[in-house]
């Protein structure tokens, strides 16, 4: 534990920690707001923030972006490519298609929650929970015989 | 050092952004915020180097998921209230889950060091093949393609199918088959 | 007809364009510079999304229909699956590129990465511009001034 408090250990985490800070904002979001949309908007941040996380392990420190540089006959020139440093691109093939799977499942979360307003006439979680519970009531209520006769 | 600095002014900006959307309760305000985060991260992804992903960010977060929000919106409702319950749960959840992932990166490698385990094994060896098998200088799409080619495939897939979802959930095909009912 | 939002309108027409024009580039350009069929895909939905919001949903489904919408997502998908099974047919692996010039095989892989990059950017602009379609189809239920 003692090496946390140490310049350089510092230096090189102070960004594992920021990105949890991030995450972190987003999880409040989702357990503590109600409104559906805002939860979505709470997932959407930590879902970035997985990503920057996710990036950020592919840095190499002083590479560049790996695009490789090209001679005259439209070939990659391997000579120049060598003496350049670049980062992981593994990382961000991953990443990059993860956040158009990202956008497609959001707009999904989106569509069910325009269902449960034309359902419930609401998008509170609170309020859909007391809506579903006095459903239940009534048909507690309605049903009270068939439950009599059953016991 | 100057990277660094960098960083973490942009998480600066991208926490205040973050903690913005928390106190807001008018979902406007709420959806532009979100698209001011994702234009800030896609800058945050320009510094880590991934000029791909911060091209995909700045397209589908700032672009498509604004437009998909505020459409939402319109078939919603545009305030949201505040939670009737006190947000001490919330909190301690969010405090021990947050702890137990600082734990968790005490033994990762220092950012970006260059002998970590994720740049000795895969990584470099996709670097030096790319231009001889596939000889394009973007790496990033060779490897999509290429490489990791079904991966990319299923990816598609999945974006179809979230499509269909929406279609079914939200279009009139429904109604559809009401009226052919009807017709019966 | 409404003539509101003139300066929107007439920047919306200038600007339609110009983003189709860089969504292509982005599209057969991925392979030397950032971009990609993602990227292309959603550049060229935001052209058709910003046209559906300025002038009217329905001006947008007479320039891109929703059948032709939805065609297209299916299509993409086979066009990437497609080339799988035209290089499992040449006597290679599924979707192994080399199989397109056996002689130069960075020729094939060029010539399959531009072909999958392309079922790509159809699949993502028909799902983003099916999905609008389908949330701005509904009616709305909080007026102008709400906002």
């Amino acid at each position: 534990m003692g090496k946390f408090f140490e310049l350089q250990f510092l230096t090189g985490h102070i960004h594992y920690l920021l990105f949890i800070v991030l995450m972190m904002t987003g999880l409040f979001i989702v357990v503590d707001k109600t409104n559906l949309v805002k939860k979505i908007i709470g997932l959407n941040i930590f879902q970035v923030s997985v990503f920057m996380f996710y990036v950020s392990i592919g840095k190499v420190t002083d590479g560049t972006a790996p695009i490789f540089p090209m001679d005259s006959n439209y070939h990659v020139d391997q000579a120049a490519m060598q003496t350049i440093l670049y980062s992981n691109p593994l990382p961000h093939v991953l990443i990059l298609t993860a956040i158009v799977v990202g956008i497609a499942t959001t707009s999904l979360g989106l569509a069910l929650i325009v269902r449960i307003r034309e359902s419930f006439n609401t998008i509170d979680e609170e309020d859909i929970l007391q809506i579903e519970q006095k459903m239940t009531r009534d048909d507690n209520q309605k049903y009270k015989y068939l439950l009599r006769d059953m016991l | 050092m100057i990277d660094t600095f960098t960083n973490t002014v942009l998480f600066v900006m991208l926490v205040l952004t973050a903690l913005a959307i928390v106190r807001m309760e008018r979902l406007f305000a709420v959806v532009m915020l979100s698209s001011v985060f994702s234009l800030l991260s896609a800058l945050l992804f320009v510094t880590l180097d991934a000029v791909d992903v911060a091209f995909t960010e700045a397209a589908v977060g700032a672009g498509i998921s604004t437009v998909l929000m505020l459409g939402t919106i319109a078939l919603t409702k545009p305030e949201a209230k505040r939670p009737r319950h006190t947000a001490f749960v919330p909190l301690i959840v969010v405090c021990v889950t947050g702890a137990a992932l600082v734990y968790g990166t005490l033994d990762m490698p220092a950012f970006g060091s260059p002998d970590a385990p994720a740049q000795t094994h895969v990584g470099p060896d996709y670097l030096s093949r790319t231009p001889i098998d596939i000889d394009v200088p973007n790496a990033v799409t060779a490897i999509l393609g290429s490489y990791r080619g079904f991966d990319t495939l299923g990816e598609t897939a999945v974006v179809f199918t979230a499509g269909i979802g929406v279609l079914l959930l939200l279009s009139g095909l429904r109604r559809r088959r009401e009226d052919e009912d009807e017709e019966i | 007809m409404i003539f509101h939002h003139l300066i929107l309108r007439v920047v919306t027409k200038l600007l339609v364009g110009t983003i189709i024009l860089f969504a292509l580039y982005v599209q057969f350009h991925g392979d030397f510079s950032p971009g990609g069929g993602f990227q292309a895909g959603v550049i060229m939905a935001v052209a058709f999304i910003l046209y559906g919001i300025v002038f009217s949903l329905e001006a947008a489904k007479k320039v891109f229909p929703e059948w032709l919408v939805h065609k297209l997502s299916a299509l993409g998908v086979l066009i990437y699956a497609g080339t799988g099974i035209v290089t499992m047919i040449l006597g290679y692996d599924f979707l192994d590129y080399d199989a397109f010039s056996p002689l130069h095989p960075t020729h094939g892989q060029h010539w399959g990465l531009l072909i999958i990059e392309f079922g790509v950017g159809v699949t993502v602009t028909g799902v983003m511009v099916a999905i609008y379609y389908a949330f701005a189809g509904r009616p709305p239920c909080i007026s102008d001034e709400e906002w």
